[in-house]
């Protein structure tokens, strides 16, 4: 035993995306608050496997924050109940002994369930392939300093891009909304002089690629601003519309001239 | 089996731009009837799919993770290294060049390093096209901060979170080539082997984690860029889905390793707070640039400070030992990490360790946010102060942090040419997953610029050279020979399927890597050496008789998947504890206690050990045999390494 804490957790499972799911019901006795949210599923997971049950299945990798791939919904909110943080760097000194926690996938019609809390962000993938990047080849491009940047832009640049693409602003949402994941992409090369000359293109090919996977529309609540675990702030999705309308207003030419006063 | 490195002729500065004239293209109408195999998408893998196909070369790439932007390279944190020089202060390619075959102890290729140093500065350039938003001064130039082991800044960053911008550079770069189907990209796919039709590599098997299907892949070449095998140590600052299994398999099937033994262990972790703990975090070694660390004048206020009966900040000045700064004036907190490592392991064998465990010391901050405020502290570090805040529950802004060494990066991997070739053909080896650029020591930041440098601007020339020797002609996946690895890779999972005992692959991975922490770990001894090879080949044999594995092949099946990675990493395991016992000597990250100056440094035999052990497999339960390649230093005068 590692700690004292004993908790009884709801767990979704589900074998694959072909067979319904239920809850079920588990015991995680002996927890230490310094344990991790994942490390005190581990510790379920090496019981059950012991005795010859299927472990509960949940996307994991980096635990430290940074690659996106846990995800879960804990007790109602994405990333559990902590702001700010994934669900590897939740630890278990934020629940209290005796406390049942429900766990659940993201839930959304564009993330299909892989198999009990794993699902599929394959979506994700393709709409950063329509679009999210700036079209240069390797080698042949000028000195990094050849392009001065302001510090305040590259500074909110890197605010966008920091972005793990974990989902929890899509499960947060009542519309499974992307747009959130979708703006930070966007804003980041749009504020960048690297970025400008496929601005537009780019803010309607992903859009157009959002829609298609069938994420939902954005009406402005902030659930994912909240909940996302990297800050991401709403504003980008302001951006976004902004980059959209005008593309979808104006010819490409006349954006340019009339935001960035000609050639 | 001659080791032929094919490092080019001719002066140091010459060699890169004269090998790749002297390298064959492939015409640009004939890049489409090639089709490369890519295994990792990290920084090596994902940049070298995009740079390939950008050429024109049809491209598969493959990871285990979900997506592409999964791979590891995304934890990195402090930053990477160029030669620019935009700071005015003294450095140039040789300067690099010339600290990271120091950093490295004398135990890397001269050639390879001064490409290294040669093209990063295009690596820069890059991924500022790429839209990576590095970190900038006010007037919108971009700015630099040192890393340890070198006197000057030269490293770029992006707050603490560099690895992950240029990885998601990187992924974009595929991304775009996924889009103009140039790339087919393959997700929770795991290599299980490599297939070698007549010596050359001709493709690989896969399993598909979601459905178990396993599946042969060809092409005219196979990329491996799978990373670093930390993980045999079981916690290490690792993904925990960071493995072996890859490169180990390529070994078995006729790619040596090179240097298995040379491993990382990083100064800067946060300490392990319970036998519970499934992996490591680093606080970034850019954190020395301010931080100070040390550790209690005496063992009688350490006592004080692990019981809680002292706070650290109520340590008086003169009761502190900032050892780093008093043994190393000229270097200070900025020593190389192998340097830093072992002062922080004899300050807690001192009876000087601190934290409920004592197996810690300080970093503090106090001095840094008296001097530069905490908002500008803040601005610099903020994003790992609040991971040390998440992890530890303590304040790293009111009380220093406490850190210990743990297990990074490898130095170790695939033996590999110049041309970044493994000994088979067609087979390649990129990033971490090779052995070649760092020696026995990688200083900070330099991994980021390997990776990067691997895949944008080295595998794009020299995989060429082997193409148009090969010609277009392709091996389909119908040959025997994928019927036979297929068939392989199948009985191996059923055999894994069947094991039915007692004991988790988990418990026997953290079997291995306390094995392997206490004997193969920052200091080495023959005694201990010897015991952990029987222990390990125990360990084995206990595996395969005791290990349970849960459910079937045709789901998705961690446990599964779990057992063949720990499987591959006992036997790797034996393999580092073979090569260490070899090595007696003490160079870089790799210390044997036999071996040390009188000051207790890491003391070289140069005449005895200047060369790169290449292991080749010897089939199942065989020891291994050793092929020497010899270093050969033209440039630079082999010295004792001195930070003082």
């Amino acid at each position: 035993m590692n700690g004292n804490m004993n908790l009884t957790l709801k767990v979704w499972r589900q074998k694959n995306a072909q067979t319904a799911g239920k809850f079920v019901t588990y015991k995680a006795e002996g927890i230490s608050p310094d344990m991790s949210f994942l490390e005190m599923l581990d510790v379920v997971n090496e019981g059950l496997t012991l005795k010859g049950d299927e472990p509960i299945h949940f996307d994991h990798d980096c635990r430290e924050g940074i690659c996106g791939m846990c995800s879960l919904y804990i007790n109602g909110h994405p990333h559990g109940p902590k702001r700010a943080v994934t669900t590897c760097q939740l630890h278990m000194r934020s629940f209290h002994d005796g406390e049942t926690i429900t766990i659940e996938p993201w839930r959304a019609a564009a993330f299909p369930i892989v198999k009990d809390l794993a699902v599929d962000r394959a979506a994700f993938d393709r709409i950063q392939q329509a679009g999210g990047y700036v079209s240069v080849n390797t080698g042949g491009v000028p000195d990094g300093n050849a392009i001065p940047i302001p510090k305040v832009i590259a500074d909110e640049a890197f605010n966008s891009a920091t972005c793990i693409g974990c989902g929890a602003c899509v499960a947060a949402c009542k519309n499974a909304s992307a747009m959130l994941f979708v703006s930070a992409k966007i804003t980041q090369l749009g504020l960048l002089p690297q970025g400008q000359p496929e601005r537009y293109r780019r803010a309607q090919s992903m859009v157009a690629q959002m829609d298609e996977e069938g994420f939902g529309n954005c009406t402005n609540t902030g659930a994912c601003e909240a909940e996302c675990p990297k800050e991401i702030k709403l504003t980008n999705i302001a951006r976004m519309n902004n980059d959209f309308l005008s593309a979808k207003l104006f010819h490409q030419e006349e954006i340019h001239e009339e935001q960035h006063g000609g050639a | 089996m001659s080791l032929d490195a094919k490092i080019p002729q001719g002066p140091l500065a010459e060699k890169w731009s004269k090998h790749k004239f002297n390298l064959k293209l492939v015409n640009p109408a004939n890049k489409r009837k090639y089709d490369i195999i890519i295994v990792g998408t990290g920084l090596a893998g994902a940049s070298a799919a995009a740079s390939l196909a950008e050429l024109g070369y049809n491209v598969k790439s493959f990871c285990f993770q979900d997506s592409p932007r999964r791979a590891h390279s995304i934890a990195a944190q402090g930053g990477i290294n160029a030669a620019k020089n935009y700071q005015n202060d003294g450095d140039s390619v040789y300067r690099l060049f010339y600290d990271t075959i120091k950093g490295g102890d004398y135990r890397a290729r001269e050639g390879n390093v001064y490409r290294l140093a040669e093209v990063s500065v295009n690596i820069i350039d890059q991924c500022v096209a790429q839209g990576v938003p590095f970190a900038r001064e006010y007037g919108g130039l971009l700015d630099n901060r040192s890393f340890g082991g070198s006197q000057v800044s030269r490293t770029f960053y992006a707050r603490g979170q560099t690895g992950q911008q240029l990885l998601l550079g990187a992924y974009s770069a595929l991304n775009r080539q996924i889009h103009a189907g140039k790339v087919k990209m393959y997700t929770r796919t795991e290599m299980l082997d490599v297939v070698v039709v007549d010596g050359h590599a001709k493709g690989i098997v896969t399993r598909n984690m979601i459905t178990g299907e396993i599946e042969s892949h060809a092409g005219h070449a196979v990329l491996l860029c799978t990373g670093g095998y930390s993980n045999v140590f079981y916690l290490s600052t690792n993904a925990i889905g960071s493995n072996v299994t890859a490169a180990w398999r390529a070994h078995k099937r006729g790619a040596f390793f090179g240097n298995p033994c040379y491993t990382q262990i990083h100064p800067t972790c946060i300490p392990v707070s319970g036998d519970h703990q499934s992996k490591l975090t680093l606080m970034s070694e850019s954190l020395r640039n301010d931080g100070r660390v040390w550790a209690p004048k005496t063992a009688a206020i350490a006592e004080q400070l692990r019981k809680g009966t002292l706070k650290a900040d109520q340590v008086k000045e003169d009761d502190r030992d900032y050892f780093l700064e008093r043994k190393y004036p000229a270097f200070g907190n900025l020593v190389p990490r192998d340097v830093a490592s072992r002062n922080a392991k004899e300050m807690v064998e001192d009876g000087r360790g601190v934290g409920a465990s004592g197996f810690a010391v300080f970093l503090d901050f106090a001095d840094a946010i008296k001097r530069l405020g905490e908002e500008t502290v803040a601005a610099k570090y903020g994003n790992l102060f609040d991971m040390y805040i998440q992890i530890t529950d303590e304040n790293p802004y009111k009380q220093p942090m406490r850190i210990y060494p743990a297990v990074h990066y490898t130095m170790g991997g695939l033996w590999v040419d110049y041309n970044l070739s493994t000994n088979v053909p067609g087979l390649y080896a990129l990033g971490e997953c090779n052995f070649s650029d760092h020696g026995a020591n990688r200083l900070g930041a330099s991994a980021l610029m390997q990776g990067l440098s691997d895949g944008y601007f080295v595998i794009p020339y020299t995989l060429g050279d082997y193409l148009a020797t090969i010609g277009p002609k392709k091996v389909d996946t119908s040959h025997p020979a994928f019927e036979q690895t297929k068939k392989e890779v199948i009985e191996h999972v059923n055999k894994l399927l069947a094991l039915n005992g007692t004991k988790t692959a988990e418990a026997y991975h953290r079997d291995l890597g306390h094995i392997m922490w206490e004997y193969c770990g920052m200091a080495r001894t023959e005694e201990g050496l010897i015991k952990a090879k029987e222990l390990i080949k125990a360990l084995k044999v206990d595996f395969w008789k005791n290990a349970k594995v849960v459910g079937e092949n045709e789901e998705v099946n961690a446990s599964l998947e779990r057992a063949g990675r720990v499987a591959d990493f006992i036997e790797l395991g034996e393999l580092m504890v073979d090569d260490a016992l070899m090595r007696r000597e003490s160079c870089g990250g790799h210390f044997r206690v036999e071996s040390q100056t009188e000051g207790g440094e890491a003391k070289r035999d140069d005449e005895n050990f200047a060369f790169v052990a290449a292991w080749e497999f010897k089939g199942e339960n065989q020891p291994e045999e050793l092929h020497k390649e010899q270093l050969v230093f033209e440039s630079v005068h082999l010295s004792q390494r001195n930070y003082a």
